[in-house]
């Protein structure tokens, strides 16, 4: 790496709040800088500058500021922003939160140093996404189809099996067309000792370890260094997507811890809060970490995000879930109550969304009747859950004949289209056929969201006469 | 000239800025950055920067321009596809590749492109502001007319003809303080709305070819919606749907904040999409405009007044335009995020005191209007506006969805139960509403049906005495409902199944027409008079509930517009036979 002349060093450090550091009579500093802070024990850090004005750099410390003074610590400025070293020789590797090797491996050797945030891909250039992906898991394939270039987080809680799914993706997840697997960048931010090896166990016994590049910031790790872990993980898989051609799934998790850090730095700065204490522009941070997923056109690679976030006490209108579904396509919803009846995977098809499906899905791609399939399967449930309620205060016997089909469609739905192993892995065809059987036992005047002809080529009742 | 002093985000402070302009564009650092002043203190000035900061330095140098963030107009706008402060994406990426770079100057209309002029107005005529000079086929629907920019009067002493760019000089103007050269392109400050004679009452509905907005919540040409829903609600889906069969002329389309592939999907359909209004594709009438949520948020704020500016001067022209804005609230976002890197004191929710005022400029730019002109040319022209709002977690008490609907004339609320349930489009009957009605009431009676609004009057009751009837069946159950009552249940899920869901995404469903909306609520209607005289007779409503013409109700949807009028006769003839072969078997029994 070239040196850099324009590299300034002071020891006037002024203040020293939070994670935020002050430090004045600098000349030259730019916004967005780097910088590199020495403590007297000779501990080096890793910052950047938040605030630029003539004589005075607010500085955020990664690392925390535990162990600065304002006498002898050090300061450096690199006059370069923050960048990390990419190559391909990454895949298979393990580093922290800030790109350094955390497997005992040595350093990267860089093909490229890139800025780790990324310009706005131009909408133009944008391919839209359209190729199905299969996960092999029904609630996605059938009601809430993964397309290549997407991003669908998971809306979770503590103590669901978010991570256990996750992992389920990452393995099972193929373009039905090629066949080829994805490699996976993973992304985990203040994430426990316990779920970080979950992953890597998992990756390492299916063999999917050889596709992986992994950063990891644990809960034990500092807090701000998540603002820079999943913007260096996109970056590489920006590089290995459009540099190699590679299909990269690209797994963060949990973008709870990441918001919080956000937070942090916002309060340090003193700045006026928007919703419970996030900062107003938490928006628009969160875009340009989630709008890097994608395909662009005429370059083969695609960047297919799958962010998990646990919603504090559940709560989906929570302003981290809020802002993440305004700018995802679409989000899988986990239901602690499903999760309580033994349901896995425990996905809620009700409030989960897929916003591509319909480019990614019918003939050609998937099934001509998924599309009706899907939708018809979804009213099903929607009624059946309703009736559920409705028992709940009037009792079975209240309800009509048609009611009761609803009732018992509902509870054959979680059990046979929902329910799953976790090893299992349908394909699409299987998903559809079982979702077939299960609209088989409503009459069939009821299937009104299927067009007639579809009806007459796949409903059981004519498939077995032909 | 100043030199930078601070840089916080996207916004920059400099000094020795005395004489600066509020909302004048600045030239910021090295690159030239393009920024606009948002408050001046002494010789201090703020300055908001529509692209990216990072790498600045204080001490680089800040140029003023002298002149308000102003958008180019001319031939040229439509097909075309720009950012928030009108920079072409297409031209951009030419120049840049696939990523948008910083410091990019490319000029909004093409200055190499020549246009076929042919000249209208004569020679040595006394001509005004908003006179027609000319014409351009812009695109194979859109004839653009080159106007007589505002304020310019006098006599006219020289119009050419042939072919130009739209920078060339085209004709000449002796005005009273002296000769002016008359251009195919002029330019307007977009925070100032384009001037017009006078506004007209808002008396002709904007046809969407969507059930629930045209027989239920109709909008008037020159009128203003809000669409407020949760995420998942399918404010887009609305917004692409009105933007695709509303019956305006030209489409103004703002992608506010909101998801780069949502852009590239309108991107890529818009060239492919069949207007069925001139059978050309709906590209050749449509203007985009993304700033998309990544990208620069000072320019997301710009967006909405670069998209209304165009609007405004089409409607000059005499066209009835329409604006999707997608999403008011990434707007609102963008004010109060500027607002708090001004360390403004907040209003409600950290948005700032000024938001009301704002969103209430931004709409009532919209409107039908005499246009500005001399007396004998006289034109109409509209701008209809629609925004989508985003409330946070679904909660229309919030700020922006409050403020929005004190000012908006439409009101379609996105119910995230119906969503849930795939009823699509999610507008909730109970919830909407429109001021129009009174205003339109006379023309639906006029050119729909005599008996267009007593259906839909009828119809809306149904649903309303609907929702009073749920409340008792959560209590006691369907089956204990008196069989007028269930009756009443019936008809209306078939109102809410049969006649306001409406797919989107079916090749037929996508547009129904008026006349079709119109026969579609008939059949349902006399299904209903036809079911309650059936149980006054003492037929059992097991029996009216299991009829074969539920079917052909439910499939009327997927019936083409065109056909329509035929299969209505034979729906309505099946429902009289199985009525009375009904009614004659329970007499019998």
């Amino acid at each position: 790496m070239a040196v850099d002349i324009s590299a300034r060093e002071y020891t006037t450090i002024k203040e020293a709040a939070g994670p935020l550091i002050v430090v004045e009579g600098v000349e030259g500093v730019s916004y967005g800088e780097v910088v590199k802070v020495v403590t007297p024990e000779g501990e080096e850090k890793t910052g950047q500058v938040l605030e630029a004005s003539r004589g005075l750099a607010v500085v955020q410390v990664f690392e925390g500021t535990s162990g600065i003074d304002t006498s002898r610590t050090r300061v450096r400025f690199t006059g370069d922003i923050m960048r990390i070293s990419v190559a391909q020789d990454m895949v298979g590797r393990f580093f922290d939160g800030l790109g350094n090797p955390r497997d005992g491996g040595p350093e990267v050797i860089a093909e490229e140093r890139l800025p780790i945030i990324g310009a706005a891909i131009n909408p133009t250039a944008r391919d839209y996404p359209r190729e199905f992906i299969q996960t092999g898991i029904s609630t996605i394939d059938g009601m809430n189809t993964l397309v290549r270039g997407q991003k669908l987080p998971i809306f979770s809680g503590a103590g669901m099996p978010h991570n256990a799914l996750a992992a389920q993706i990452a393995r099972q997840a193929k373009v039905l067309t090629t066949g080829e697997p994805f490699s996976v960048v993973f992304a985990a931010m203040g994430i426990t000792h316990e779920e970080a090896s979950f992953f890597i166990r998992d990756f390492e016994r299916t063999g999917a370890i050889e596709r992986i590049v992994a950063f990891i910031n644990l809960a034990d790790d500092p807090a701000i260094e998540r603002v820079i872990t999943p913007r260096m993980a996109l970056t590489t898989a920006e590089f290995l997507a459009y540099e190699y051609d590679m299909h990269i799934l690209v797994i963060l998790t949990d973008m709870t811890n990441y918001c919080e850090a956000l937070r942090e730095i916002s309060a340090a700065r003193e700045e006026v809060p928007g919703r419970r204490g996030y900062p107003g522009y938490m928006y628009t941070d969160l875009s340009t970490i989630y709008e890097r997923a994608g395909r662009i056109r005429g370059r083969k690679g695609s960047i297919t995000q799958i962010p998990i976030l646990s919603m504090p006490d559940d709560d989906i209108t929570h302003p981290i879930p809020d802002l993440t579904g305004y700018i995802t396509e679409g989000q899988f919803v986990l239901s602690r109550d499903l999760h309580r009846r033994g349901i896995y995977p425990p996905v809620d098809v009700l409030p989960s969304l897929s916003r591509l499906m319909d480019e990614g899905i019918g003939p050609g791609r998937t099934r001509e009747d998924h599309a009706g399939v899907s939708n018809q399967l979804y009213a099903g449930y929607a009624e059946g859950r309703d009736m559920r309620d409705l028992v709940a205060v009037v009792g079975e016997e209240a309800l009509t004949s048609r009611d009761k089909k609803y009732l018992e469609f509902a509870d054959v739905f979680e059990k046979r289209f929902v329910t799953q192993g976790k090893n299992e892995e349908r394909s699409i065809e299987e998903t559809l056929d079982i979702g077939w059987d299960l609209l088989a036992t409503l009459p069939e005047g009821e299937l009104k969201r299927i067009d007639e002809h579809i009806i007459k080529k796949y409903h059981p009742k004519y498939r077995k006469r032909a | 000239m100043g030199e930078i002093m601070k840089i916080a985000g996207p916004l920059v402070v400099a000094d020795d800025m005395r004489g600066c302009e509020m909302y004048e564009v600045i030239k910021v650092g090295e690159e030239g950055l393009l920024g606009e002043t948002i408050r001046l203190d002494g010789d201090l000035a703020y300055i908001q920067v529509y692209e990216d900061t990072a790498g600045l330095k204080p001490g680089e140098p800040v140029i003023k321009t002298g002149s308000p963030l102003s958008v180019e107009l001319g031939p040229g706008l439509l097909k075309n596809f720009y950012d928030g402060v009108q920079r072409p994406l297409e031209a951009i990426k030419a120049k840049v590749g696939d990523y948008i770079k910083r410091g990019v100057y490319v000029e909004a209309l093409d200055r190499a492109k020549r246009w076929k002029f042919t000249a209208k107005a004569e020679e040595g005529r006394e001509i005004e502001g908003g006179d027609i000079l000319g014409t351009v086929q812009e695109t194979k629907v859109i004839e653009h007319r080159i106007m007589v920019p505002p304020g310019v009067k006098g006599k006219l002493i020289e119009l050419k003809e042939g072919e130009f760019t739209v920078a060339e000089c085209i004709g000449r103007v002796e005005t009273d303080t002296g000769e002016v050269e008359l251009k195919m392109m002029q330019s307007w400050p977009v925070r100032k709305g384009r001037p017009y004679k006078e506004k007209l009452d808002p008396d002709v509905p904007l046809l969407t070819g969507q059930r629930i907005n045209d027989t239920f919540f109709p909008i008037a040409k020159g009128g203003t919606g809000a669409i407020p829903g949760g995420f998942g609600t399918g404010k887009t889906v609305m917004q692409h749907q009105l933007a695709r069969w509303a019956d305006s002329q030209v489409i103004v389309y703002i992608g506010c904040g909101e998801r780069g592939n949502e852009m590239t999907e309108v991107l890529e359909d818009f060239p492919k999409l069949i207007d069925p209004h001139t059978g050309e594709t709906l590209m050749e009438r449509s203007t985009l405009i993304a700033n998309t949520s990544n990208m620069p948020v000072a320019a997301r704020e710009a967006s909405i007044y670069t998209g209304i500016t165009i609007a405004e001067y089409y409607r000059d022209m005499g066209y009835d335009v329409a604006i999707q804005a997608d999403s008011t609230s990434r707007w609102a976002e963008a004010l109060r995020e500027i607002s708090g890197r001004l360390e403004e004191m907040p209003g409600e929710e950290g948005y700032p005191a000024y938001l009301a005022a704002r969103l209430s400029d931004f709409y009532e730019r919209a409107g039908r209007v005499r246009t500005l002109c001399s007396p004998q040319e006289d034109r109409i022209g509209s701008v209809t506006v629609v925004g989508a709002v985003s409330p946070p977690g679904g909660d229309f008490s919030e700020p922006v969805t409050q403020n929005t609907l004190r000012v908006v004339g439409d009101f379609w609320a996105l119910d995230s139960s119906l969503a849930d349930r795939r009823h699509f489009p999610a507008i909730s009957w109970l919830r909407s509403y429109s001021l129009y009605i009174g205003y339109l009431r006379d023309w639906f009676t006029k050119f729909g049906a005599p008996d267009f609004m007593e259906q839909r009057e009828e119809m809306m009751s149904l649903l309303q005495k609907e929702a009073e009837l749920q409340e008792i069946v959560q209590l006691v159950g369907a089956d204990a409902l008196p069989p007028r009552e269930r009756c009443t249940l019936e008809v209306a899920r078939m109102i809410r199944e049969d006649f306001l869901q409406q797919n989107a995404y079916h090749e037929v469903d996508s547009y129904c027409t008026l006349e079709k909306q119109y026969l579609m609520a008939k059949v349902i209607l006399q299904w209903y008079d036809n079911a309650k005289e059936a149980i006054e007779r003492g037929i059992a409503m097991e029996k009216v509930e299991l009829m074969r013409i539920k079917d052909a109700i439910a499939r009327m949807k997927y019936i083409k517009n065109e056909e329509f009028r035929a299969k209505y006769e034979d729906i309505m003839r099946d429902m009289k036979e199985e009525f009375e072969a009904l009614m004659k078997q329970g007499s019998g029994s």
